[in-house]
């Protein structure tokens, strides 16, 4: 009767382990489980002059990637080399079936961590079949605004919040039916009780210096399961490009690991961090001596056109923002625009040794995890240097 | 899991195998279309030194009668090599050899469609016919279910799958990434890949290829990607309506054009073209897929950017048509067009020929005329 007992309590560990592990992996995708050593052996297969050229484009959501890959009779050095292609916009939210062709132009390349030298990753501007830009691509304008104040050498560096989820739609490495511990441990953390998913973050960076995107850093974040990467500094147009080939590579790599990225806001209501995109900003002027002044001054402006920032932050015109920034979990509250230094509950933080050095670059804590740079830095633009005001853009 | 034993077993140990070397003996993998004209078979042979040219390969035989292609009393069918790649599985020197297959009176057999493709091809030389195929499919667990769908269910509705990436809207790319290595070491004319409509649901297109050539490189395209399925453990299926209800179909789309419609004013040759065809649709529909027309049924319904079996439909830029003139043609007055009605299991040759027969042979009717006097 003890043998019986113990072996059926032993049979019932066993049973209590394996469904352990069946729920884990049940958290990744099915294409995670798939032989990558056999997929390694096609990768080394030789492909003579031939090039593998991956577009990519936003699709009609201005939140959502998409690619395509096309083959080419040799290495494109610059982006010249690329050419125009097409696709059914359709089928992306961008258009209707009976005129469904839009255009595909290429606008910055990188080299391809994932099928390495010499193929590429093309990031690209949709044009609807008139030529005119489709409605998320923000690319165009932020490019002619760009080009107009750029002997004013304008710095970004954006600090890309982001959330790893299972296939289950729950944060990676939680409780499948519950809550970690509270937040406090996390932040910076290391060990296996305080940082969920690493693995993706450093093969993240590697993919990013590869390609040549402008990694600048990355830390584990307040909640578990939250990372943030750093892009920049990167000038002018570069901060939008180099941000969303940053965000391609984590859904790719996350893919290759078989959980998803995933940049809302706010994915776990109540006591637990929202996910920003905090875009820090200067200009030569600021950079150099006594640039707290034209700090100050961008400061002002800003504060005067609040509303207009809030709807250029987030793909939904503030609505998606509305459930992260709450005064609480180091947010400014969205009704409210304020600035000070080295404080992280304000709108605008001004970093403590930019007050003492008189000169730097400041932080706009706003812009939420899924907003458009492209948008972000655009209205930066167009409220500090152009000067605008009010609620609308001005039109050039 | 929903993929094979044979997927499981050990690679490594495989590798030890694969890296001996072979000397002078080559092996050559010979490749053919069996009785239901859909389904691909294959069997090798060592050659003593490597085949330069096709020339070079040797007549070969099979067993007909285990193919769905003859009778047991007899039962030897004739290989002949027709089209040569190199081995992405094997690696150099060895060859993938598709073949021809002629019944024992040395005619061809009923589903060899090449060998009329290839008299009709020759016929039009002079006009530099051009094709460019898009083969959709669909990647199958071993239990039938598409690959990373829940297994009692379905995922979400279509909408975020189409070029998408993340676990959670593209399943299986590793297939697709070695399919195109395995395409471009071969020497297939692979032009691309995406992600398609329905998740698991992936395209490649093969083109541009003049002629005969169209045929070959899709065949050797199909025959390589079931090969890399069968080592990933999973299956590939060109059914063109794999899931009903409110899920994409799999087509073989197939543009087309001639030197003349290339040239400028072009466009004048391609509304000719359409208009030729739009009087022939029976009997296209009926060399669009390997049943005559009753998988493309259960596919075209004018629903899921299809047009509507029973309707010849053409426009720019029009997904629903039969016939899609991409816009840049419309504007440029000249270049291709695309017939969207081929279904994914259509065979490349019967395509390319009723193409070729309508287009610029000038056919009508709804038999295929006899050129052999």
């Amino acid at each position: 009767l003890v043998f019986i007992s113990i072996f059926s309590f032993l049979q019932v560990i066993r049973l209590y382990f394996s469904y352990l592990c069946i729920t884990n992996k049940m958290a990744t995708s099915a294409s995670a489980s798939l032989s990558k050593a056999v997929k390694q052996q096609y990768m080394e297969l030789p492909q003579g002059d031939k090039v593998q050229a991956m577009y990519i484009w936003i699709d009609g959501t201005g939140e959502g990637l998409r690619c395509k890959t096309r083959t080419l009779d040799s290495e494109p050095k610059s982006i010249e080399d690329l050419p125009e292609w097409n696709f059914d916009g359709s089928s992306t939210y961008q258009s209707e079936g009976s005129n469904s062709d839009m255009y595909l132009i290429p606008s910055a390349m990188f080299r391809d961590p994932f099928r390495k030298d010499p193929n590429k990753l093309v990031l690209c501007e949709v044009l609807k079949y008139n030529r005119k830009p489709t409605e998320t691509n923000l690319r165009l304008t932020c490019k002619k605004v760009m080009d107009m104040v750029a002997d004013q050498h304008p710095w970004f560096g954006m600090e890309q919040e982001y959330t790893i989820l299972g296939t289950d739609g729950h944060p990676f490495g939680w409780p499948s039916n519950g809550f970690p511990g509270p937040q406090g441990p996390y932040y910076c953390g290391v060990g296996a009780d305080k940082a969920y998913g690493r693995d993706v973050v450093e093969a993240h960076y590697k993919a990013c210096l590869y390609a040549g995107v402008q990694i600048c850093g990355t830390n584990a974040e307040v909640m578990p399961a939250q990372w943030e990467f750093q892009v920049g500094p990167c000038e002018g147009i570069d901060m939008g490009d180099h941000l969303w080939v940053a965000r391609f590579i984590l859904h790719r790599v996350c893919e290759d690991f078989g959980v998803v990225a995933s940049f809302d806001p706010k994915p776990i209501p109540g006591n637990w961090n929202g996910a920003g995109c905090h875009t820090n900003f200067s200009t030569k002027e600021m950079r150099e001596d006594g640039g707290l002044k034209a700090i100050e001054d961008s400061i002002e402006k800003l504060g005067k056109r609040h509303s207009y920032h809030i709807r250029a932050y987030d793909p939904k015109g503030g609505l998606d923002n509305a459930r992260r920034l709450t005064g609480r979990h180091e947010t400014s509250n969205i009704n409210e625009f304020s600035a000070g230094v080295a404080n992280r509950g304000a709108s605008i933080r001004i970093p403590r040794n930019v007050g003492q050095e008189k000169k730097g670059y400041f932080e706009d804590r706003r812009p939420s995890a899924n907003c458009d740079p492209y948008s972000v830095t655009e209205a930066l633009i167009r409220t500090c240097l152009l000067n605008e005001e009010g609620d609308e853009p001005a039109d050039y």
